[in-house]
């Protein structure tokens, strides 16, 4: 889960990480009177969505009078930013955050992830600030300073100060950057973080070390002992097709494609999602509706599919394990006649009791495409949409 | 043999009284698994399902003589009965639950590690399926009707996918020696090389499929290990051809997060490795076949 670069800077500032004074706005008026609190000349208004590389789509504005702020923040409220990071439909800009410029002497790259490979948190540094991780690994590798820390004694005051001196940090800044390494490392585990970037951490001209920019993530499978990071969810940045879902406890990731599916198991997902792109369609989305596939979940899980208009043909595909087909052919049934499907349905059902799971299906009146294998379902699912897409067209 | 589970492990529950402890607890039973009693704090005492219940894993180990357990237990309490199970001397634990925090799969990790190699627990999962040694034993939440006892090892992440491969594997005559799972998180117990290297010493497994998926570095390790000491053949599918970058499929773990991550990026790399490649997840069957034939053409 994503948080706001402000609610970022809250948590790290409660870690005596130095931020800029700042202050949140929903409305151009309150943006300027943020602006005043502030104080000073010179303010930046910076667009609130969860994704980076902000600045380039306009979406941080540097200001020096109450007028500027005022246009500033009259263009960006209500916009869609795009950034490669956000997709072609853009995020959302529902709230601002003013602070107060800063004289910036140096930038340096500060990340903290889950390492999967040493499976502890490493710290990622570079002295190329400004920059993103990727580019500084392609541009500058061998400024990138790594380190992992063992999870049975924390982090160390040690390790801390190598990566300062190794950035080449002033004498004067160095238990100041020391506490800053710390300080996020300790937010890191205290609030089961996924990830944690503060790019740029700044070195001001007055010679103090600053979080320009702050982004964290978090482990969901977390959130259920973090309530008050849980409450920082901002559903207007999500894909509107997965809040639906999510809401719902069903497993979702939407695409671009129009087949849409409902597959249970995120591996038999995946590699359906797959055969359908070997058969020459595109996904509409993921959807794993997860071990039981009771009647009332393939119900959601069609409402779910449908709301995105661009599904012109659903591919169900089920392996039934612990529970049986025949079942589940009942359930994908009596779904059918309850949400009413407006588009060509293909059914595969696999595992226990299939014969008698196929039977009811072809046997049910409904307009139902029965298929026996994976590759029969997919071909199925690329025809029937085919056919179904030149129709709407003619 | 088989590798790490047969007809003869004695097999305890924790969670053993909740309802899908229970349930599977009667299905792995039911199958021929070696279920000797389980673990549910404060119901120490008891019977259920007409086994002993402990209230802790070393009282049942020591009371029955257990050398695996399987884990059940709700994700907020699950790393703590991994690491219960490890100090007690359980020699295997598959831990099914899903949605353990990544930060708590850290600890149990580094915790094992307080045990000698020789001594410490292998750890299967969490978020699994769990593993079969078809026609001996079940530890797990698979249907064991859709494997055929055989000679070819199963190692993946995902559990229906894995079902899928041995049915369509079944369909062909093509028996498993153990399939495992061991799941979709991005911290977990059992690596693919850990597996490969317990089916490469495994008198019974001829050929091994791996089932791996988009996201962290496991299958490109596993692929490394496999050109420099593995001498049976290795088959590999990679799952999220159509997964886009940065987006969670399902699994916690299945994310592409950095570069090698994407499946044609790993596909290209077990490639170069030497790896058989499954072209299509419908070609499971067929391409263990194939390089079935080429193993008895040469011998």
């Amino acid at each position: 889960m994503d948080i706001h670069e402000y609610q970022a800077k809250e948590l790290l500032s409660r870690y005596q990480i130095h931020i800029p004074r700042g202050g949140l706005a929903y409305s151009p008026e309150q943006a300027a009177y943020r602006a005043s609190e502030i104080g000073g000349d010179r303010w930046v208004v910076k667009a609130q969505i969860h994704s980076g590389a902000r600045g380039k789509a306009g979406g941080i504005k540097l200001c020096s009078s109450d007028h500027e702020i005022v246009a500033a923040a009259d263009a960006m409220l209500g916009a869609k930013l795009v950034t490669h990071q956000t997709g072609p439909q853009g995020k959302l800009v529902s709230r601002l955050y003013i602070e107060e410029a800063m004289d910036i002497e140096r930038e340096i790259y500060l990340g903290f992830v889950l390492d999967r490979k040493s499976e502890r948190i490493m710290i990622v540094a570079s002295s190329s600030g400004g920059m993103e991780i990727e580019e500084i690994a392609e541009a500058e590798p061998d400024s990138i300073i790594r380190a992992t820390v063992d999870p049975g004694v924390g982090m160390q005051d040690f390790q801390a100060r190598e990566i300062v001196f190794g950035l080449g940090i002033d004498n004067a800044l160095i238990g100041r950057a020391t506490q800053t390494l710390l300080g996020c490392y300790r937010a890191f585990v205290d609030y089961d973080a996924a990830m944690l970037e503060i790019n740029p951490l700044v070195v001001t001209r007055r010679g103090d070390l600053v979080a320009l920019d702050a982004k964290m993530s978090f482990d969901e499978n977390a959130l259920f002992r973090r309530p008050h990071i849980a409450e920082m969810r901002d559903k207007s940045q999500e894909d509107q097709r997965e809040t639906y879902a999510s809401d719902r406890g069903l497993s979702y990731v939407g695409l671009e494609g129009n087949i849409g599916c409902i597959i249970n198991g995120a591996g038999l997902a995946m590699a359906t999602m797959d055969m359908i792109k070997i058969a020459g369609g595109e996904p509409a989305n993921f959807l794993d509706i997860g071990g039981g596939a009771s009647p009332e979940r393939v119900a959601k899980s069609f409402r779910a599919v449908l709301r995105d208009r661009q599904v012109e043909t659903i591919l169900v595909n089920i392996f039934a394990g612990i529970n049986r087909c025949d079942w589940v052919a009942e359930g994908v049934i009596k779904a059918l006649r309850e949400v009413g499907v407006p588009v060509p349905l293909v059914v595969r059902l696999s595992g226990t009791n299939m014969d008698e799971g196929r039977r009811i299906l072809a046997e049910s009146g409904e307009d139902i495409i029965v298929a026996e294998t994976l590759a029969e379902a997919a071909d199925k699912a690329v025809e029937a949409w085919r056919a179904f897409s030149a129709n709407k067209a003619a | 043999m088989s590798i790490l589970l047969d007809k003869n492990t004695r097999v305890i529950v924790q969670g053993f009284t909740g309802k899908i402890g229970s349930f599977h607890a009667e299905d792995m039973k039911r199958y021929g698994t070696n279920v000797v009693g389980g673990v549910t704090p404060g119901k120490g005492g008891h019977t259920h399902l007409g086994m002993p219940v402990f209230n802790t894993v070393k009282g049942a180990a020591q009371e029955t003589g257990a050398d695996a357990s399987i884990v059940f237990v709700p994700p907020p309490f699950a790393a703590d009965s991994i690491m219960e199970a490890a100090d007690a001397g359980i020699r295997l634990c598959v831990c099914i639950t899903d949605g353990i925090p990544s930060q708590d799969m850290i600890r149990v990790k580094r915790y094992m590690r307080r045990y000698r190699f020789e001594d410490r627990m292998t750890l299967i999962g969490p978020n699994c399926a769990g593993m079969i040694t078809p026609g001996e034993a079940l530890m797990g939440i698979m249907p064991g009707s859709i494997y055929l006892p055989g000679r070819i090892g199963i190692v993946g992440r995902s559990g229906t996918l894995g079902y899928e491969a041995a049915s369509q594997m079944k369909a062909l005559g093509i028996g498993v020696s153990t399939s495992v799972g061991i799941g979709g998180d991005p911290v977990n117990g059992s690596s693919f090389k850990d597996m490969l290297e317990l089916f490469e010493q495994d008198p019974n497994t001829d050929a091994v499929l791996m089932i791996g998926e988009i996201g962290g570095p496991q299958e490109a390790e596993a692929a490394l290990w496999a050109r420099d000491h593995m001498k049976k053949p290795l088959i590999a599918y990679i799952a999220g051809l159509s997964a886009p970058k940065g987006r969670r499929m399902g699994h916690a773990g299945a994310i592409i997060s950095a570069f090698g991550e994407s499946a044609q990026e790993k596909v290209e790399l077990l490639k170069r490795a030497g790896v058989t490649i499954v072209p299509t997840p419908s070609s499971f069957g067929e391409t263990v076949a194939e390089v079935l034939s080429v193993m008895n053409k040469a011998a």
